[in-house]
């Protein structure tokens, strides 16, 4: 009972900005709705056990992405403040192909059984994850972090002023 | 109606951590920063409202209370009015993790998450946004300038902090807390691999500084550069709003400085003549000053109330050692002791240094303070598992 | 009743519809890369709703949800730089106006 209220709060909180992050006017409050956004996704992580994955969602999503958006808005046309036109023409037909996406994956999830685990949940701890990326998952590591290595030198390049 | 119950007490607790913090914390901590400030720069702080100036800042705050609530006209009044409640709530939440000492059978910390350092640090960012939003629908060039070089500067800092952090985890084992200062009865962290840990607490103790932007790294809310910065256009309660969260944001890092470093609510087990030693040590400090030259340029009441104050508890620790106790005093004397010389040591930082420019602050960050704390890390690590 | 896997699902796939639709309509690049970030959130909430439903005793979903962020972020940093730097050439960043291979 108290998880099922605990699901519906934190599906409104997720649902509405992102509505919000979507449609509207002003960028500048779309953007600062992405954070509410990712709060509820942090509240779907905790619920789900996964406590560390939420803390990294919070620090990096809420805390260091939405902040980079902010900044480029704010250096870039966005940060005028003008009210301009946000949407392309093709509004009707976004529409009807999100929401035939959305009909076509919510019958296929209705129509599979999946093979829900029953019985107990073994208990969590960060040291299963760090384990598991240095035994089991060493080569994702290795090369995420190559991945992020070339895409700071690549963002560096890309956005430096030609001197 | 289990649920309804949590939600009550998370209410409840959400509301004293509000009280106490926000009240008698930050409003005393204001009083003590003014007063602290005026006897490193040879003055008295303030002392005609109240006993020794203790209501200054009640004062201070019924002023604020009054003033006029204005909203610049084609600002964003959702963004405006909602931007200091973002740093204000992101600041207190912090608390939620710091454990204050033991008591009534179970440590006193409102929760203990298995994440605690983690979650201290994510909230530590979520300040960064509501610094933009109030930069931004400020409308005001001033003010976005301020905001961005706020953001800017706090989300370079926000990885030494980070990296500090980690250093922490990585010998204690543990993301908790709790589990942190349980790890430190053998000996504080700041001594452990002994060059590398002091390492990591002054790289700790900068980030922190300039998370909360304090002088030296207060550049983006200097009066003289930026008209008060991305706070410019707040008045009344909500310039109350931004300052209590800074000072809070600022006792919480001390708190977990305290938390990391320096042993929680841990007693230090000293023997005894040690303690005899720091009591002499600071009568003695306390009449050099009184009986030469220099009371004429120090200010001789607080100097004369701390040392009394060092030797009454050194003499208290060496009482207790001789009859047997085995912690002598309090957890929580411990911990606030610890937490309130932190605060003193960034409020002495505060008039030692000149302001740093903001690119010599960037560099700081980026060129000395990150990689300091990746070779603390490494080295670190190398030490504690190779060359055993 | 209690939460069971769908519930998860259905938040999820409207997340992403959401994000889909945020991709295709907006004119500004800016706002082409949140719906993208919502996108990627709502994968991960996926793959962290399998592993807790299906597969309890592992983490690999955790793990991949983890690598999934940090991919998010080195994204959104390249896909920002890209948009300053157009910024700076064209003068736009509506995606609608960019329609010149070259002047």
């Amino acid at each position: 009972m108290g998880e099922l209220a605990a699901f519906t709060i934190l599906s409104a909180l997720m649902l509405v900005p992102a509505v919000i992050v979507v449609t509207s006017r002003n960028i500048v409050r779309s953007a600062l709705s992405l954070v509410p956004t990712f709060l509820g996704v942090t509240g779907f992580y905790i619920m789900l056990h996964a406590e560390y994955v939420a803390g990294i969602q919070v620090l990096i999503y809420a805390g260091a992405i939405t902040v980079l958006i902010l900044f480029v808005i704010m250096l870039t046309e966005g940060g005028s403040g003008t009210m301009v036109r946000q949407v392309t023409g093709q509004v009707p037909l976004g529409a009807m192909a999100a929401i035939w996406l959305a009909f076509l994956i919510l019958v296929t999830l209705s129509r599979t059984t999946w093979p829900v685990a029953r019985g107990e949940l073994p208990s969590y701890s960060v040291q299963a994850i760090g384990t598991a990326f240095l035994t089991n998952y060493v080569l994702i590591f290795e090369v995420t972090s190559l991945v992020l290595l070339i895409s700071l030198v690549g963002a560096i390049v890309i956005a430096r002023r030609e001197e | 109606m289990a649920w309804l119950l949590e939600i009550l007490k998370a209410a409840a607790l959400a509301v004293l951590i509000f009280t106490f913090l926000a009240v008698v914390g930050a409003m005393y901590g204001v009083y003590l920063e003014r007063k602290i400030s005026g006897w490193i720069q040879a003055r008295i702080g303030p002392k005609h409202v109240g006993p020794y100036g203790l209501l200054q800042t009640v004062a201070d705050t019924v002023k604020l209370l009054q003033k006029e609530h204005i909203t610049p006209r084609r600002a964003d009044a959702l963004i405006f009015n909602t931007a200091p409640l973002i740093v204000a709530v992101a600041a207190l939440l912090d608390w939620v993790v710091i454990p204050f000492g033991t008591g009534f059978g179970r440590v006193l910390v409102v929760r203990d998450i298995n994440i605690g350092v983690l979650y201290f640090a994510a909230m530590a960012s979520i300040t960064v946004i509501g610094i933009l939003a109030a930069g931004w629908a400020s409308n005001n060039k001033y003010a976005l300038l301020g905001g961005l070089r706020s953001a800017s500067q706090m989300i370079s800092y926000e990885i030494p902090l980070a990296l500090g952090i980690l250093w922490v985890a990585m010998i204690a084992g543990t993301l908790s807390t709790v589990g942190i200062v349980e790890a430190q009865r053998g000996g504080w962290f700041l001594f452990k691999v002994p060059p590398l840990g002091l390492l990591a607490a002054v790289l700790f103790l900068a980030a922190a500084t300039a998370e909360v932007n304090r002088v030296p790294f207060d550049l983006p809310e200097a009066e003289s550069e930026l008209v008060a910065g991305y706070f410019a256009e707040y008045t009344g309660m909500r310039f109350a709003l931004f300052q209590l969260g800074e000072y809070g944001e600022m006792f919480g890092m001390a708190a977990l400085a305290s938390v990391l470093f320096l042993g929680g609510w841990l007693e230090p087990n000293l023997p005894v003549w040690v303690w005899a030693a720091l009591g002499v040590a600071a009568l003695a400090t306390a009449a050099y000053v009184r009986f030469s030259a220099l009371r004429t340029v120090y200010l001789l009441r607080p100097i004369t109330a701390l040392a009394v104050l060092g030797a009454v508890l050194c003499g208290v620790m060496i009482l207790g050692a001789v009859l047997g106790r085995s912690p002598v005093l309090p957890s929580l004397i411990w911990f606030f002791a610890k937490m309130f010389a932190l605060v003193f040591f960034l409020m002495w930082m505060r008039w030692t240094y000149p302001r740093l420019r903001l690119d010599q602050l960037l560099n700081l960050s980026w060129k000395v303070l990150l990689p300091a704390g990746l070779l603390n890390l490494l080295l670190t690590g190398f030490l504690l598992t190779v060359a055993r | 009743m209690a939460v069971g896997l769908t519930h998860y699902l259905v938040i999820s796939t409207i997340l992403f519809c959401l994000g889909l639709f945020g991709v295709l309509t907006r004119r500004n690049a800016v706002a082409i890369l949140m719906g993208i970030e919502l996108m990627l959130n709502a994968g991960n909430i996926n793959l962290v709703a399998f592993n807790r439903y299906v597969a309890p005793g592992a983490v690999s979903g955790q793990v991949f949800a983890l690598v999934v962020i940090t991919l998010a972020a080195c994204e959104a940093a390249v896909g920002l730089a890209l948009v300053m730097a157009a910024y700076r050439g064209l003068e736009t960043i509506h995606v609608d106006e960019i329609n010149l291979m070259k002047w």
